[in-house]
C-alpha cells in the first residue's frame, strides 16, 4: 500500500479515500483532503516528522499518521 | 447611552489574531483564566463612536468548532451559550489571505449559529506583492457577510472593522451553506424533535459531547437519544460536513480568488531548506539556545545586580530614617528585601519572553517543534519543551512561565513538573562552595579538573532527573489528552515590535502579580521566624557578652556572635534544632538544618545563612569555607564537611524543591495548589533518599 509515509522528498501524489477511524477529523480540517495533491517538503532526522505541502497547508504529521492516508504518485 | 457590544475575535492559529487584537485595544486589555481551567482568557475595550464601548474577547484559536483540546472547548462552550455575559453580538472571524481557503472552514461552521459575522481578511498588504487578487464584493454575496480587509503590519482598514462593527444590527445572520444535505433524514429528526433550536447548535452540542465529554446542559434535554447514532457513525458524518465545507469553500474560492502560483514561491523554502535541515537545523537551534542562554544568565546579571543594591540601599536607608522599632524592621528587613526578591526576576522574564514572543511571531517555533518532537515525545514532553528546560539552568521562574506555549495540556504539565530539577544558577554558589570543600583539587588525566568535572556532573544530573521523571510522569499521569500530533507550518514574518512589547509587558505583570503576593507573603514568614523567638532570644546580647567576657572582643565581632546566637535561638533555629534528628542520617547538624529551611526563601541563602551562624560576618567565599572546613560532626568527630556529607549535600540540592518562588508561579501557571504541593512532597522526598543513600554509602 502506497501512503504518504513512502513518498519520497521532492515526490507528488494524491490523497486517496481514508477513514477517519484511524485519521483525526483534525488532519481534515486542516485541509488533508481526499482529492488533494500532497508533497513531501522535508522530514526530520529518522524521517519522523514528515513536513508536508497539502494543497497550500503547511502541515507537520508524525510517520505513523502518515502511513495511515493512502495515495497515487502522480 | 447605548449598551457596550460585545465582539468575540475568532480565527485559526497564526492568522494575526492577536496582532489585530492588539490593534484594536492598545495595552487596555486584560489577561486572566477561564475559571477552573487554565486557558488564558483575554479580553480588552476600547471607545467608538459617541462614547460607545466595545468590548472584546480574544477566544484561543482553533481551526474548527470541533474541540480536541480544552483551548478549542472554550470556544464551543461559550458560542453554545446564549446565555454567558460575553456572549458574542458579532463575531470577527479573522483569516489570513494566503491561508484563506482553510480559515473559511471556521467562518462557515460560525455562520452556521446564526451570530452576525464579519470576516476579517488579514495580511491584506501581501496581497499585490503575492500576485493575489480578490472579488470582496462577490465574496461577501456569496459567503452573505461582510469583509474587511486589514493589515495589522501596517495599521490599515481597521476603522472600516469598527465602522462594520458599530453596525453589526445589519449583518445576515443566515448559514453561508447548507450542511445538514450530508445526512438529510438524521436532521429532519433533529429538526423535528428541537423546533426551537437551531440545528447546527444541536449538531455541535451532539458532536462535542461524544468527542469532548459532556456538560450541564438544560435547554437540550433529550437530545441523549440522538448519540445513539454509533461514535464512528457520527465521525463518519464529522468528516462528511467538513468535506461539505471544503467544496462550498472551494467553488466559492474558484470565482472569487485568484494566486499566482508562479508569484506564490518565496523566501518560505529557501529558509526552511536551511532552518528545518537534519544537520544546519539543528546547528542554527542550538544557536538560538546559546543566544538565550546568554541573556538570561549573563546579560541579565546587569539589571539584577542593580536591583539588588537599590533595594539594600532602600532598606538601609529605612532603617536609619525611620524610627527603630519592630515596624521599621518590618519594613527594613522584611518587606523590602521581599519586594525585591520579586522585582529582581524582571528582567530574565522579560528578556526569555522577548526571544520567545520573537520565536513565536516568525513562525520559527513551529521549526523547533518539527526537529524536537522526535526526541521529545518519547519523554512524554513536546518539542517547544526545549525552550524551558534550557531557560531552568538560568531561573525556572521564566521557564515555567514558558510553558504557556506548549499547546498540549499534559505535554505542558510534565513540563512545568520536570523544570525545576535542571541546575538553576541560584544552586551554583551551594555547589561552588560544597565542591570546594568536599572535592580534592586534582585534576583527571591531567587536563580536566576534578572539581569542574563534578560541577558539570551536577548539571547533567539535573537534566537526566527532568528527563527521567518526565519519562516516568508521561507512564503515571492520567490525563485526557490529543494523542495525534499535526503541527501547522506557518509562513516566515517579521515580528511586529508591537506584539512583541505587549508580551513582555503581559508576562512581567502576570509574574509580579499573580506569583508575587504569595512570594512576598512566604518571604515574610521567614523573616519573622528567623528575627524573633522564643524565651533568651530576647537576651542574646547580654548571654554573649557574658559568654564572652574573658575574650576581650571589639564590637564588631561581639555583634556577630550576637547575630549567631540569635539566629540559633530564633524560630528557625529552634525549627533547624527539631529537624536534625532528621537531617542526621544525611550528615548533616543542626546549622545545616537552620540553613535547609531558611534558604527555602531561595537557594543561595543557603551560604549566607552559614555565614551567619558561623558568625564570620562576611560572605566571602574563602572565610566561609576556612570556616566550614573546621566543623567538627558532634556525633562522629570527624570534620562535619567530608566527601559523603558533601556529596549527600549536593544530591539534596540537586533534587530538592527548595524555593517558593518556584512554588508561587506552578501554582499560578496549573491554576491550583495541588501540583506545586505535590511537586514539593516528592520531590523532596527524592532528595531526602537520594541524599540519605549516599552519605550511607559513603560515610
Amino acid at each position: 500500500m502506497l501512503t504518504i509515509a513512502s513518498l519520497k522528498k521532492g515526490q507528488r501524489a494524491i490523497i486517496k479515500e481514508f477513514s477517519v477511524d484511524v485519521v483525526p477529523l483534525k488532519l481534515l480540517e486542516m485541509g488533508c483532503l481526499p482529492g488533494n495533491e500532497v508533497h513531501l517538503v522535508q522530514t526530520a532526522p529518522f524521517q519522523d516528522p514528515l513536513y508536508l505541502n497539502i494543497n497550500g497547508s503547511h502541515l507537520a504529521i508524525r510517520r505513523e499518521t502518515a502511513s495511515k492516508i493512502e495515495i497515487e504518485l502522480i | 447611552m447605548a449598551k457596550q457590544i460585545n465582539v468575540a475575535l475568532i480565527g485559526n492559529p497564526n492568522t494575526g489574531k492577536t496582532s489585530v487584537f492588539n490593534r484594536l485595544t492598545g495595552l487596555n486589555q486584560k489577561v486572566g483564566n477561564y475559571p477552573g481551567i487554565t486557558v488564558e482568557k483575554k479580553q480588552g475595550i476600547y471607545k467608538y463612536g459617541r462614547g460607545r464601548k466595545v468590548h472584546i474577547l480574544d477566544l484561543p484559536g482553533t481551526y474548527s468548532l470541533n474541540a480536541s483540546s480544552v483551548d478549542e472547548n472554550v470556544v464551543i462552550e461559550l458560542l453554545l451559550n446564549k446565555n454567558d455575559k460575553d456572549f458574542p453580538d458579532v463575531a470577527v472571524v479573522v483569516a489570513d489571505v494566503e491561508n484563506l481557503k482553510r480559515n473559511l472552514l471556521l467562518f462557515t461552521q460560525i455562520k452556521d449559529l446564526g451570530i452576525p459575522t464579519i470576516l476579517a481578511i488579514n495580511m491584506a498588504d501581501r496581497m499585490k506583492r503575492k500576485a493575489i487578487t480578490l472579488d470582496v464584493q462577490l465574496l461577501e454575496e456569496k459567503l452573505k457577510t461582510k469583509i474587511a480587509l486589514i493589515s495589522s503590519r501596517k495599521n490599515e482598514g481597521f476603522d472600516n472593522l469598527k465602522d462594520l462593527i458599530e453596525n453589526y444590527a445589519t449583518l445576515s445572520t443566515k448559514p453561508s451553506l447548507n450542511a445538514s444535505r450530508i445526512a438529510p433524514e438524521y436532521f429532519d429528526r433533529l429538526r423535528k424533535a428541537f423546533p426551537q433550536q437551531d440545528l447546527y447548535k444541536l449538531w455541535l452540542v451532539i458532536t462535542q459531547d461524544v468527542n469532548f465529554g459532556k456538560l450541564d446542559r438544560q435547554e437540550f434535554k433529550g437530545i441523549a437519544s440522538f448519540k445513539t447514532e454509533s461514535v464512528s457513525n457520527l465521525k463518519r458524518l464529522q468528516q462528511k460536513e467538513t468535506v461539505a465545507r471544503y467544496q462550498f469553500i472551494n467553488e466559492t474560492l474558484k470565482e472569487t480568488l485568484h494566486i499566482d502560483v508562479e508569484n506564490a514561491k518565496d523566501l518560505r523554502s529557501r529558509l526552511d531548506r536551511v532552518l528545518t535541515h537534519k544537520i544546519w537545523g539543528y546547528v542554527i537551534f542550538f544557536g538560538i539556545l546559546l543566544l538565550i542562554f546568554q541573556a538570561i544568565f549573563d546579560w541579565s546579571s546587569y539589571p539584577m545586580d542593580f536591583i539588588d543594591t537599590t533595594f539594600a540601599s532602600l532598606s538601609e536607608w529605612t532603617k536609619t530614617t525611620l524610627p527603630p522599632g519592630d515596624f521599621t524592621d518590618l519594613i527594613a528587613e522584611g518587606i523590602i528585601p521581599g519586594l525585591g526578591g520579586i522585582v529582581i526576576f524582571i528582567p530574565q522574564i522579560a528578556f526569555l519572553f522577548l526571544f520567545i514572543s520573537i520565536l513565536e511571531e516568525t513562525g520559527y517555533m513551529s521549526r523547533v517543534v518539527f526537529l524536537m518532537d522526535r526526541i521529545m515525545r518519547r519523554f512524554g514532553l513536546s518539542g517547544k519543551s526545549v525552550v524551558p528546560l534550557v531557560a531552568g539552568t538560568a531561573c525556572a521562574i521564566p521557564a515555567i512561565m514558558a510553558t504557556r506555549n506548549i499547546e498540549n495540556w499534559k505535554e505542558r504539565l510534565i513540563t512545568i513538573l520536570v523544570t525545576p530539577f535542571t541546575t538553576c544558577s541560584a544552586r551554583l554558589p551551594v555547589y561552588l562552595i560544597i565542591i570546594a570543600l568536599v572535592i580534592p583539587d586534582d585534576r583527571v588525566l591531567g587536563i580536566f579538573s576534578l572539581q569542574g568535572l563534578t560541577l558539570m556532573f551536577m548539571y547533567l544530573l539535573g537534566f537526566g532527573a527532568a528527563i527521567f521523571s518526565a519519562y516516568i510522569l508521561d507512564k503515571v499521569l492520567k490525563i485526557r489528552s490529543r494523542s495525534f500530533f499535526v503541527v501547522e507550518m506557518p509562513n516566515y514574518k517579521i515580528p511586529l515590535p508591537k506584539n512583541v512589547l505587549i508580551t513582555v509587558v503581559e508576562k512581567t505583570k502576570a509574574f509580579v502579580l499573580g506569583a508575587g503576593k504569595i512570594i512576598l507573603a512566604i518571604s515574610i514568614i521567614l523573616w519573622v521566624l528567623a528575627s524573633y523567638g522564643p524565651g533568651s532570644f530576647n537576651d542574646a546580647e547580654s548571654i554573649v557578652r557574658q559568654q564572652f567576657a574573658s575574650e576581650n572582643l571589639n564590637e564588631e565581632e561581639i555583634a556577630m556572635h550576637v547575630d549567631s546566637y540569635k539566629l540559633e535561638n530564633s524560630y528557625i533555629g529552634k525549627i533547624g534544632h527539631a529537624i536534625e534528628p532528621a537531617v542526621r542520617p544525611l550528615g548533616y547538624d543542626w546549622k545545616i538544618g537552620i540553613a535547609i529551611v531558611s534558604s527555602f526563601a531561595a537557594r543561595e541563602v543557603f551560604v549566607g545563612t552559614l555565614a551567619t551562624i558561623y558568625s564570620v560576618g562576611s560572605e566571602e567565599e574563602e572565610t566561609i569555607k576556612n570556616r566550614m572546613a573546621a566543623e567538627v560532626n558532634p556525633v562522629l568527630g570527624t570534620p562535619l564537611f567530608n566527601f559523603a556529607s558533601g556529596v549527600s549535600l549536593l544530591l539534596f540540592y540537586a533534587f530538592a524543591m527548595q524555593c517558593m518562588s518556584t512554588l508561587a508561579i506552578v501554582k499560578r501557571e496549573t491554576n491550583s495548589w495541588k501540583w506545586p504541593m505535590w511537586q514539593l512532597v516528592v520531590m523532596s522526598a527524592i532528595a531526602y533518599v537520594v541524599a540519605l543513600a549516599a552519605f550511607q554509602f559513603l560515610k
